[in-house]
């Protein structure tokens, strides 16, 4: 297999964006990365939507965004799993330039989610969830991440006040993030009162319905010598795996074993281990996700990723920076979008173009990008060279 | 939604139908086509769920997808039956304040929800709290 390395990014500036539709807001990322990376074409791309079907009742968005960005003909495919779909995408991106077949190749994502009522994207949300076992009985994602943090706090006395620390952070860090949806701070008491969703967790502690859309252009480290002007990303590193789609048919609710078996393969692939890596973008979907995919990344002991979460060391400038771009919660969460997104984070870090975030000295980052309550999980590690 | 697709569940939904494996002594809800590991059925036997058991999680749905609207705020909860299986339902006919994890219930026959436009009829099983010193059959 090539080395393959990400040479360009572009994402818009997140939102309720409603003067820009579904292909609009792809085709100004892919613009955007497409300009950044300096190519002069591309052989393929890959986007990663969860489901434009039920958001704006477009599918066979492939093809369609091949058009608009004026490129007819090129071949491309729409990767679907779930809120992982952009990581996935990056992942195929990533495999057709490391066997070969392609040189130059964009991996996007994209959602458009505010063209529906908020209960019909909460119900767009809920069909990555078991239809017919979880969803039949009311279950929305909010309500399956709620019952994981109630048994968290069970099983290993993780607070309130935790939970709301991991809101708290990622909301400083996304106030110096000017592509955030929410680029704003909170604090501990608003998280705290703010209107229940399903209990124990509140509305600051769900990531928002987002319309948005991100492109990184990957290419293989010959072509990447060749072009980039700005320092090289490789990546080093991927792990993909899958669970249960079903919370109750897993052993355990809270550990993620998608997580921990996906960061054992991106680790042995890339020869680190979790004391190698600078910082990490994880799937913050809600605040008590982001407490148990730290533990499962191996950053804390399992059950004390809350604990973690209020001791700072998951600050920029902590131990083990977690989402210094704002993650899911500050920068918008457009599921198709995310994982790329979270790609464009840890380049722009590796780079040392991350302005007032900026983690120091950050060579090595990771992305965990996660579909449904866990049902899939894909990891990128990355390193500058 | 075509009534076909809640029709065919009605085994498990109406009667909690599960199949049990002989193989890893395990059992599956829903009944699955093949054993893990083995692309073969043959260990699968039918087996009936209990219809009792703990809470061992659960939440209260402030923000219902839409063909709950009606029904908000209700509790969904993690139920591990008395053999260890886990289900998902809505927890029925209790004070959400007074919840515990480790708290007895039973699985009731209930209606669970209206569906789609149409307004299909969907019905099958609910958690509700045991009155202590009541022995359910």
């Amino acid at each position: 297999m090539r080395e393959v390395a990400i040479i360009g990014v572009g994402m818009n500036k997140w939102g309720e964006l409603w003067n820009d539709s579904l292909r609009d807001i792809y085709v100004d990322a892919a613009i955007e990365a497409i300009k950044d990376a300096g190519v002069d074409h591309v052989d393929g791309m890959y986007i990663g939507s969860m489901t434009p079907g039920l958001f704006v009742g477009q599918e066979h968005i492939g093809s369609l965004m091949a058009d608009y960005l004026g490129m007819k003909g090129l071949p491309c495919t729409r990767v679907e799993s779930a809120c992982a779909s952009g990581g996935v995408a990056l992942k195929s991106a990533f495999l057709e330039v490391a066997s070969g077949h392609s040189d130059i190749v964009i991996a996007g994502g994209v959602e458009k989610m505010t063209d529906c009522s908020g209960d019909d994207a909460t119900y767009a949300l809920a069909t990555a969830a078991d239809q017919e076992y979880e969803v039949f009985h009311g279950a929305t994602f909010p309500g399956l991440y709620a019952m994981m943090a109630r048994r968290h706090m069970h099983d290993y006395g993780t607070t309130r006040e935790q939970l709301a620390h991991v809101a708290v952070k990622n909301h400083k860090n996304g106030a110096k993030n000017p592509k955030a949806q929410y680029p704003f701070e909170v604090t501990l008491e608003e998280v705290m009162t703010s209107v229940m969703v399903a209990d124990p967790l509140r509305i600051l502690d769900c990531s928002p319905i987002t319309d948005g859309a991100a492109c990184v252009v990957v290419a293989d480290l010959a072509t990447a010598r060749k072009i980039c002007k700005k320092p090289i990303v490789k990546i080093t590193g991927i792990g993909h795996a899958t669970d249960s789609i079903a919370l109750h048919s897993r052993e355990s609710i809270t550990r993620l074993d998608a997580v921990t078996t996906a960061a054992e393969r991106a680790y042995k692939m890339a020869g680190k281990k979790p004391t190698d890596i600078h910082f990490a973008e994880v799937h913050d979907c809600f605040t008590i996700a982001e407490i148990i995919v730290a533990e499962d990344l191996g950053f804390f002991k399992k059950g004390e990723g809350g604990k973690g979460a209020e001791s700072g060391e998951t600050h920029i400038g902590g131990r083990i920076p977690i989402n210094p771009s704002g993650g899911l919660k500050s920068k918008g969460h457009p599921v198709g979008a995310t994982g790329i997104a979270q790609a464009i984070e840890t380049v722009n870090q590796l780079r040392g173009d991350a302005g007032a975030r900026q983690v120091k000295g950050a060579k090595v980052g990771m992305t965990q990008n996660m579909g449904g309550s866990g049902g899939s999980c894909v990891i990128h590690i990355m390193e500058v060279i | 939604m075509f009534p076909s697709r809640t029709w065919r569940e009605n085994p498990q939904r109406y009667r909690l139908e599960a199949v049990k494996c002989a193989k890893h002594n395990k059992v599956f809800f829903p009944p699955r086509r093949v054993s893990p590991g083995s692309l073969d059925g043959s260990s699968l036997k039918p087996y009936q769920l209990p219809n009792e058991g703990t809470i061992y999680t659960f939440t209260t749905i402030e923000v219902p997808p839409s063909q709950f609207k009606d029904s908000a705020p209700y509790v969904v909860g993690m139920i591990e039956l008395t053999d260890g299986t886990k289900i998902t339902c809505q927890v029925a006919d209790c004070d959400p304040s007074t919840l515990k994890i480790g708290q007895k219930v039973k699985i009731e026959f209930r209606r669970v929800q209206t569906h789609g436009e149409h307004g299909v009829l969907s019905y099958g099983y609910k958690a509700v709290p045991a009155i202590q010193g009541v022995t359910t059959v």
